[in-house]
């Protein structure tokens, strides 16, 4: 302990931030079994057990947060998964070298954004009056379609925008695992007489197989995380059926009604199932053969 | 013959890539030169691709609006010191997470991992900010997200890989871990310091979330909030929106001036990403699964 007692001094920042800033909060989760009273405080409330988790699953409200939940983190799995898989494969194709440079960095960009200037790109692009689109669309003579306040489009403005985002910060993981792949095993297939296509197909991509397999079961153990932040932005009340998830409703009950107890029994119900899914996901990936997170 | 093939799949990869960075730099240019296009002459239903009229009269509004630069300074003072504070806690915690046969080196591991996984929740954290009487403070935009699992092992792991002779060779010197960490640990992190200051700036500048949580009071929004209100809430055709109803501007601002917003609070993203680029494709492979 002597030996160490300076470190324990290092020490002293990180734990009274974890110890404040995460794991005092727990405290919070106990308000989940009552029915907490501000006025009343955490002694003087009422302790209600599972009541406000009944209410949740009873009232019809769970099963709407489930789908659109499931809804847009599958979508992101079908289409803003694969895409910088793809894309790396393209950049890796360069053999240009500023070229290749060039696009890296153009498309890198979106990442830093803040998802309030990525939702505004999307309504000065496609909101009815003043959208881009729309006044594109208007001077060919053709109709004004409501892309912001029509359910029909939500779904592919949330993915169209998570890929514009992310999908070139998403390629620098597999663009590493392809720089290390053995040349000699791309000099072996030019021998079999291997086009490029072929090349992709049968070394590169199961050269990069672990890493994508690895990142599509974490991904999974994320399936009830979709963006909060970019999700809250975009929701208006023409959309709130579709668009409505766990995070948005537990800000709502929570932080904007007051419903502390309640919310937090949502938010709880969702951490619980995030970390079973993650545990699961975990053991998955260790079931591959692969290192796993922990 | 094979040759040739191989051109030819060239040329549609490369067309397909200048595609996709355009429609990357797109969103940029049209902002940018909508924003320099004449308010007064400019009308809401134009179609404009360059601007005809030019004009910095958006520009001279916005920063003429006291909302900006209040707005200005508190998203600077959270930057600041918060990136600050984000690479002590980060730098020294994770230094502490180095030393595997510390008694209670374990329990701090633990501590941290367990983190990724679970959370109290979002309401929790802010019934905490409220007790602790940080409401509308920009404190409240800080300290609860000083540093985090992911920055902690990135950093942890990029301590390992210093020969630790280095620390070895200065103890029998006769310095204690304290000058050890400020003398040679230190000045050998200069890459992962750079990086990680940029990458808490970044985040910093971009904090949203926890202003609509926690600051009531307009003088205090962060200019993300401060953007948003500017054109997602004012935003004509979606009517009334859930957040913010009591304190929705009167009259939406021209498109001009939205434009002119939107530039302003990107400016210094676009500014220090040439640097930040090199050093976060290094600090995303650092702390990557090892795939």
């Amino acid at each position: 302990m002597i030996r160490y007692r300076w470190m324990y001094l290092l020490a002293v920042p990180g734990l009274l931030y974890f110890l404040i800033f995460q794991y005092a909060p727990m405290w919070g989760i106990l308000l989940a079994f009552q029915d907490y009273n501000p006025y009343r405080g955490f002694w003087g409330s009422e302790w209600v057990g599972f009541e406000n988790f009944r209410t949740f699953f009873s009232y019809g409200d769970f099963w709407p947060l489930l789908r659109n939940t499931l809804t847009i983190s599958v979508l992101n799995l079908l289409l803003s998964f694969p895409a910088p898989i793809i894309l790396a494969l393209m950049i890796n194709e360069v053999r240009t070298e500023a070229f290749k440079r060039i696009t890296q960095t153009v498309v890198y960009l979106p990442h830093f954004l803040s998802w309030v200037i990525v939702v505004s790109f999307t309504f000065l692009f496609f909101s009815l009056d003043i959208g881009f689109v729309n006044k594109a669309l208007a001077s060919v003579g053709l109709e004004k379609i409501p892309f912001l306040s029509d359910t029909l489009y939500f779904y592919g403005l949330l993915v169209g925008q998570t890929i514009w985002k992310e999908v070139g910060w998403g390629t620098i993981i597999f663009l590493a695992a392809i720089a290390g792949v053995d040349p000699q095993l791309y000099e072996a297939a030019t021998v079999d007489g291997a086009g490029r296509l072929r090349k992709i197909w049968h070394v590169t991509l199961p050269a990069i197989r672990s890493t994508i397999v690895i990142l599509l079961i974490l991904r999974t153990g994320d399936i009830l995380n979709v963006g909060f932040e970019q999700i809250l932005l975009m929701l208006n009340p023409m959309v709130q059926s579709i668009g409505d998830v766990f995070d948005t409703y537990v800000y709502r009950q929570g932080i904007l009604s007051g419903n502390f107890s309640y919310s937090i029994a949502v938010g709880l119900f969702k951490s619980v199932a995030g970390l079973i899914l993650v545990a699961g996901a975990n053991f998955l990936s260790k079931k591959f053969g692969e290192e796993g997170l922990y | 013959m094979k040759q040739g093939r191989l051109q030819y799949g060239d040329i549609i990869n490369y067309i397909a890539l200048t595609l996709i960075s355009l429609s990357m730099l797109f969103p940029f240019l049209y902002v940018f030169s909508v924003s320099l296009t004449d308010p007064a002459t400019y009308v809401q239903g134009e179609f404009i691709l360059l601007p005809k009229e030019f004009s910095l009269d958006s520009y001279k509004f916005v920063l003429g609006t006291g909302q900006l630069w209040n707005s200005v300074k508190a998203t600077l003072f959270i930057t600041v010191v918060g990136t600050v504070l984000n690479l002590f806690v980060t730098m020294t915690f994770a230094y502490v997470l180095t030393k595997n046969d510390m008694p209670g080196w374990k329990l701090f591991t633990y501590m941290v991992l367990f983190m990724m996984f679970f959370h109290a929740g979002m309401v929790p954290g802010y019934l905490l900010v409220r007790e602790l009487g940080l409401m509308n403070s920009l404190w409240a935009l800080i300290l609860p997200g000083l540093t985090n699992p992911w920055s902690l092992f990135v950093v942890r792991s990029f301590y390992r890989s210093i020969p630790s002779s280095l620390e070895e060779a200065a103890y029998i010197d006769g310095a204690n871990d304290l000058t050890i960490f400020q003398k040679v640990i230190l000045p050998l992190s200069k890459p992962v310091i750079a990086a990680f200051s940029l990458f808490f700036a970044v985040g910093l500048w971009n904090t949203y979330l926890s202003g609509i949580f926690y600051i009531q009071d307009p003088k205090k929004w962060p200019l993300q909030v401060f953007l948003s209100q500017m054109i997602i809430e004012s935003n004509t055709d979606l009517g009334s929106s859930a957040n913010f109803d009591d304190v929705r501007q009167v009259q939406p601002p021209s498109e001009t001036i939205k434009m002119a917003s939107l530039v302003l609070v990107m400016i210094p993203i676009l500014l220090v990403y040439p640097f930040l680029q090199k050093h976060f494709a290094k600090g995303v492979l650092l702390g990557s699964v090892k795939g």
